[in-house]
């Protein structure tokens, strides 16, 4: 059975401001990554994205047992980079990602744009920034394929859920004190899960078709952006992180944000002001209409249903069972 | 005269230096309908491929008088309707109206006449109710009628089918060997079923490493045991009656 | 085999699966942009928010009972939300002593708390009830329809074709290796190897998957070609909307708009 991930973030735990910043960001990244591709892979970019995509979803589902009930799962932006180059490995998370949204609920439509901001472009920039490191250290040798991989790997699930637990922060879900470390902590220990079936399946391919990592190398070489963007991201979350869980009262945050909301509340406020509702300002007797109008419309609707389903059989009546011979 | 096939001296090797065809030459007159048989790794799928273009080797293929080169595939491939052997890899849409209709649309035709082609092709293979369903769903033998409307709903003059009867069940292939039946497109048929070669196919090529070793009727060829078994072939065994 | 057990689309007769799934998709959307808009201890909105998306649920005829059980899903996320109850506010509630530490429960966290809950709990159902209603096919059209570039809804297209195909090529791999992992019976042999050899055999099933996926892509490619693919996207135009479906849109979003005016007049 699928199992939700703990970094696919559900809708409700996100203010609205960091949603609709965090989907103009990831929105405005996959466009530009969606161009790359079109330029690197042409017309094959349709089968390859999409078979490819479809194959990390079903990677995620191969696990390994770790100890007892804990199982690790596979992300897959590390292994995406390094097979696909990072704008391809960006589309490809983008397409799992919201798949995963839309059809399975793991993670939330509104919170998507965040959700693709951790795992698509963190995850894959922080892996690229750290595989190509590794690689030019290494200057060609096969280990550097190996420890490359493995810490991409590490590294794009810690810092992506560093980037989850201060969003959580910032929208004044979760304080920071205790999200930051906890979600940098658990996913410590997923990093290692990653890491080791990263390099597991960098073996295999290794071994049975060289080629496909060649061919991944010169689809990584020469983004010099995505190097920057992913050295800065990880320098960025990793300096916010102790910053943010020192800072309990995340809640101040918050409070600026919902200074929008108040600013534009305010004049449509005073218009309204200026009629009365008598009892509408008393809160309970509000809840008591809701829950009042709120009954009527769901037995209005489980009468409507029956009474439709009646009709339906009265219409169409069921044949009576033949029983008798010819 | 145009054949509706005609390909003089084609060779082509893999990139890692195996030959894979050796000067193959054939001609297919338009309405023939031909098996192409030969043990596997003998080059009947690669000679398929090379039929529309997708593999290029040294030689000249000439379909429906087009001869395939770079200009002019688009008007070769929509002439030479080529139908997998695995339906998987052939039916990539979600739905089985937007497969059949991905030949049609590609040619540039209008949403109505595509409605149209779609229509006759799925009704050609008897799989009118089909239009809304997902191909996933659907049996192996369903698959490949869908994979062979799909082809068909842009009106081909050449069919070339690649093992249509593998995988199925004894049903799914008399359906299957009915429709071929009753198509009237140039048919050419790579198959390991000898069986069906016999009942469908009046004319057989024989491949092996690369090479056609036989050409001529059927019925001819079935009954030359040695040639059969020279090239890992045994002859259908036909219960009497 | 097929896996359409995790294809969560059921097929009924209803208003709601016969609605467009444009409509659907936008006023799904705009539901949780409601709900994520409303302010936190809105309760009256939040329960008439309840009762409208308990009345599609009913309307759809998937059953109430089968939107809770797939709703829980989000529900374990919800302990990230949890330590907001003790975090700063004005009004205490009750301290609890835990040796040195002392946990202060506040009124405005618990008030938090429970909004974050709830507005997760409302936004899944709705997304549900969107996924269970709408064939696939008909949710790519929405994405066209609201703007999503026609190369990425493609892509999109075909990687849920393929996802149940590779999911059995996985599940495949999966009982091959079950069907290896025996046990010995015999008490000196730890059996299952170590976790280190666990996690490589995992790996190389997943590079196994990608391998297949590859050169599936390049089957795939050769009969899109085939088919006369020359690289860009066509697409048959999406149906027009009729009267009744613009109207059931505009309803749906005057209504919604509705609650949420209330809701930040009253309570934001």
């Amino acid at each position: 059975m699928y199992s939700p991930a703990p970094m696919h973030i559900p809708d409700g735990f996100l203010s609205t401001l960091v949603s609709v910043v965090f989907w103009m960001v990831s929105a405005i990244a996959v466009t530009y990554a969606l161009r790359r591709v079109g330029k690197d892979l042409g017309e094959r970019q349709v089968p390859v994205m999409g078979v490819l995509a479809a194959a990390i979803f079903a990677g995620q589902m191969l696990n390994f047992s770790v100890t007892g009930g804990t199982s690790g799962h596979l992300l897959g932006a590390a292994l995406a980079t390094i097979l696909l180059g990072p704008w391809a490995a960006v589309i490809v998370l983008t397409s799992v990602v919201s798949m995963q949204a839309l059809i399975f609920q793991d993670g939330g439509l509104l919170a998507l744009g965040t959700n693709l901001f951790n795992m698509a472009i963190v995850g894959v920039t922080v892996s690229y920034f750290v595989y190509s490191s590794i690689q030019k250290l290494a200057r060609g040798k096969s280990w550097g394929v190996f420890i490359g991989g493995a810490a991409a790997a590490w590294f794009s699930i810690v810092i992506a859920s560093l980037a989850c637990a201060l969003e959580l922060a910032l929208s004044g879900t979760s304080p920071a004190n205790i999200a930051v470390p906890a979600m940098g902590g658990i996913h410590m220990l997923i990093g290692i899960g990653e890491g080791l079936i990263t390099v597991g399946a960098l073996a295999f391919l290794y071994a049975a078709r060289p080629d496909l990592l060649r061919a991944g190398e010169t689809a990584n070489k020469g983004s010099a952006a995505v190097w920057i963007f992913g050295l800065g991201i990880a320098a960025l979350l990793t300096a916010l992180s102790p910053l943010a869980s020192a800072h309990p009262d995340s809640l101040e945050w918050v409070a600026e944000q919902n200074g929008f909301l108040e600013a534009a509340r305010a004049p449509l406020y005073n218009i309204i002001s200026d009629y009365s509702f008598p009892g509408i300002s008393n809160t309970a007797l509000a809840t008591i209409i809701a829950g009042v109008l709120g009954m009527l419309l769901v037995f209005g609707t489980v009468l409507g249903v029956a009474y439709w389903r009646r009709k339906k059989e009265i219409d169409y009546p069921q044949r009576a069972p033949r029983n008798t011979k010819e | 005269m145009h054949h509706s096939i005609e390909v003089e001296q084609l060779s082509f090797s893999y990139p890692d230096g195996r030959p894979a065809l050796v000067e193959v030459a054939l001609h297919i007159a338009p309405g023939e309908k031909v098996a192409l048989v030969g043990p596997n790794g003998a080059g009947k799928s690669t000679l398929i491929l090379h039929l529309n273009g997708i593999l290029t080797g040294q030689g000249r293929v000439t379909v429906c008088g087009l001869e395939v080169g770079e200009k002019t595939l688009g008007r070769v491939r929509a002439a030479v309707g080529l139908v997998f052997q695995n339906p998987d890899d052939q039916l990539f849409s979600p739905t089985v109206y937007e497969d059949v209709a991905f030949g049609p649309l590609y040619l540039g035709l209008g949403p109505d006449e595509v409605a149209v082609r779609v229509c006759s092709a799925l009704t050609a293979v008897s799989m009118q109710s089909y239009a809304k369903r997902v191909s996933h769903h659907l049996s192996n033998g369903e698959k490949k009628r869908i994979a062979i409307a799909s082809v068909l709903s842009m009106n081909p003059e050449v069919l070339v089918l690649d093992e249509p009867t593998a995988g199925l069940d004894p049903r799914a292939r008399r359906g299957l060997i009915n429709l071929l039946q009753e198509l009237p497109v140039t048919m050419l048929v790579a198959s390991h079923d000898l069986r069906m070669v016999s009942e469908l196919l009046p004319r057989m090529i024989i491949m092996d490493e690369g090479r056609i070793v036989a050409d001529g009727l059927t019925a001819n060829l079935l009954k030359d045991k040695k040639l059969l078994e020279a090239h890992g072939l045994e002859k259908p065994w036909n219960p009497p009656m | 085999m097929n896996n359409h057990l995790l294809d969560p689309y059921r097929p009924r007769t209803s208003p709601v699966h016969t609605l467009d799934g444009r409509v659907k998709f936008v006023l799904t959307v705009a539901f949780i942009l409601t709900t994520s808009l409303t302010p936190v201890a809105a309760w009256p909105v939040y329960m008439l928010l309840f009762a409208l998306i308990l009345s599609v649920e009913i309307l759809s005829g998937l059953g109430v009972g089968f939107v809770f059980k797939r709703a829980l899903l989000a529900l374990p996320f919800v302990l990230a939300a949890f330590p907001v109850i003790f975090t700063n506010g004005q009004t205490v509630l009750f301290s609890y002593n835990i040796g040195i530490w002392t946990l202060v429960a506040h009124a405005e966290g618990l008030a938090r708390f429970i909004s974050v809950t709830l507005k997760s709990w409302l936004s899944v159902q709705a997304a549900i009830v969107m996924a269970s209603s709408t064939p696939f096919p008909e949710l790519l059209h929405s994405m066209r329809a609201v703007g999503i570039p026609r190369l990425l809804v493609s892509m999109f297209g075909m990687m849920w074709r393929y996802l149940f195909v590779l999911m059995d090529e996985g599940l495949r791999l999966m009982r091959a290796r079950a069907a290896r992992s025996g046990q010995s019976g015999d008490a000196s042999h730890r059996s299952g190897g170590s976790v280190l050899w666990r996690a490589s055999v995992a790996g190389g099933m997943a590079g196994n998957l990608f391998l297949r996926a590859f050169e599936r892509s390049d089957r795939i490619y050769a009969a899109m070609l085939s088919r006369g693919y020359d690289g860009e996207v066509r697409l048959l135009p999406l149906p027009p909307m009729s009267g009744a479906t613009r109207g059931a849109l505009l309803a749906g979003l005057a209504l919604l708009s509705l609650l949420l005016s209330f809701g930040i007049l009253f309570w934001g």
